[in-house]
């Protein structure tokens, strides 16, 4: 399958044949990316990480992704410093950062800042977040640990909830989940429902998501649970974030009646979604999650770059 | 003999079936502004031998250009342009939607990139044409109230 010089600005941008093709690779480089085995793959390559806003997660686990390729990256370390903020455009900073490196990451504030730079750089270029736009690899390592916790993503009961309406990266699982025949279940508070828009696109594709409310309901028999932060901004009332916020926690009363394999997922960082004490149950893989990140970038870089193990 | 509202024009564009009520913006996309130099009539709410009712635009002297087509298409969609040499309808074509609509629109989204002083045209993907619905290339938004924004 070539991928080479893609550029992966949405989730749309790749079939699901090639989506199945980055978990399949990011499966064998589990090791790699635990440091158990070692490779220089990426050996004299150089990944350019643009980050004009803060990250965390996503800006490391890019930075370990290339190092454990035997790779290296250079980066801009602080966005107050960059040239953001000297009134440099995108498109210049963009068709510099093109010549020295072999592929670009970046993370921007403003939507369709990664397909603007795909226009003007000669080397793929990564999303790793534009706006309240996309964030493909986000979506890629959600898919990827589904389907290793869950054991596949068809027929299987995934439960999503927290913010579905305003939360992007819930709208492009959501598609996604919904191209690889998942079972959905949108739970959430009726100002925080999963866009028409969204749930319209699934239907097109002959998955009709239940709607809900109640998330202890749905626990029950679902195989995976992925939450999402409610904020505290979309509600002028405190008291009113205060009541849908406490019934959407999860702690291990929630979890009495569950399956026993039930997958918990966050796209971290956590508040009080998740109480402490979920942390050391089974069911808890968000840390996993997080981790599945590093693998999964690896997989997307090499493919991009080409190049084998 | 051809029965007119206004006298037959020799030389210039008939903008005829502007969807009713659109005739003022047509007139703000082919720049027709107080400074006008050549004449200009303008036709509103007509019966249409088709259906219903019509505006009709007529410009002396001036034949369009191919951006000021495509502006027409998204908010006339129905709009035939007539090209008048001599009295006569010399050409006629229907406005065509473009497939993708490239430097005509400005983005709804004010956190766009195309709104950030970056060197690129806009480009929306047409993604329906009746009603005209138009997805942002960059941002990914669908676009309301397209005659608003027409750059
Ligand atoms: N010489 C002219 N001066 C002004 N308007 C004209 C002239 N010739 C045609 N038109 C107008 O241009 C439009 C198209 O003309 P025509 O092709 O004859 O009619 P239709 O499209 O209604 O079958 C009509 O609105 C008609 O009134
Ligand atoms: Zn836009």
């Amino acid at each position: 399958m070539n991928f080479k010089g893609t550029d992966v600005v949405s989730i749309r941008d790749l079939s699901r044949k090639q989506i199945e093709h980055v978990m399949d690779l990011a499966e064998e480089l589990v090791p790699y990316a635990s440091g158990e085995k070692r490779t220089r793959v990426m050996d004299g390559k150089i990944l350019a990480n643009l980050f004009f806003e803060p990250s965390t997660r996503t800006r490391l686990s890019f930075e370990s992704a290339m190092v454990r390729l035997g790779g290296r990256f250079i980066e801009i370390a602080q966005p107050q410093n960059s040239s953001i903020v000297k009134g440099e455009t995108l498109a210049d900073t963009i068709r510099m950062v093109d010549g020295y490196s072999d592929a670009i990451v970046l993370r921007h504030p403003h939507e369709g800042a990664a397909r603007l730079a795909a226009k003007y750089s000669s080397k793929p270029v990564i999303n790793a977040g534009d706006g309240a736009g996309q964030h493909p690899t986000q979506t890629i390592l959600d898919l990827f640990t589904i389907r290793q916790q869950a054991g596949g993503i068809a027929g299987k009961k995934i439960v999503l909830v927290g913010d579905l309406k305003y939360g992007r990266t819930a709208h492009s699982l959501a598609e996604a989940l919904g191209m690889f025949g998942a079972d959905l279940t949108f739970v959430a508070p009726p100002v925080l429902q999963m866009p028409k828009d969204t749930i319209s696109q699934l239907e097109k594709s002959g998955i009709s998501p239940h709607l809900s409310s109640d998330l202890a309901e749905e626990v029950s028999d679902a195989d995976v649970l992925y939450i999402t932060r409610i904020q505290r901004e979309r509600f002028p009332d405190p008291a009113e974030y205060n009541k849908v916020a406490g019934s959407y926690r999860v702690d291990r009363s929630l979890l009495r009646d569950a399956k026993k394999n039930l997958a918990i997922l966050h796209p971290l960082p956590r508040v009080d979604e998740i109480s402490p004490e979920v942390d050391n149950t089974e069911n808890a893989k968000y840390f996993q999650q997080a981790f599945n990140g590093v693998p999964v970038r690896m997989a997307l870089i090499l493919l991009l770059l080409g190049g084998d193990l | 003999m051809k029965e007119f509202r206004v006298t037959p024009i020799r030389n210039g564009t008939v903008i005829d079936h502007i969807d009713c009520g659109q005739a003022l913006k047509v007139l703000r996309i082919i720049g027709i502004n107080d400074s006008v130099q050549y004449t200009v009539s303008v036709l509103l709410h007509v019966p249409s031998k088709k259906d219903g009712w019509k505006d009709i635009i007529k410009v002396e002297d001036r034949e369009l250009d191919a951006k000021e087509v495509d502006k027409i298409s998204l908010i006339a969609p129905h709009a035939t342009i007539n090209i008048i040499r001599d009295f006569n309808v010399a050409e006629k074509f229907t406005v065509k939607m473009p497939e993708v609509a490239k430097g005509i629109v400005k983005c709804g989204n004010p956190n766009c990139i195309t709104n950030m002083n970056e060197p690129v045209e806009t480009e929306f993907v047409i993604e329906s044409k009746d009603p005209t619905v138009l997805r942002c290339l960059y941002c990914d938004r669908i676009q309301e109230n397209v005659a608003d924004r027409l750059v």
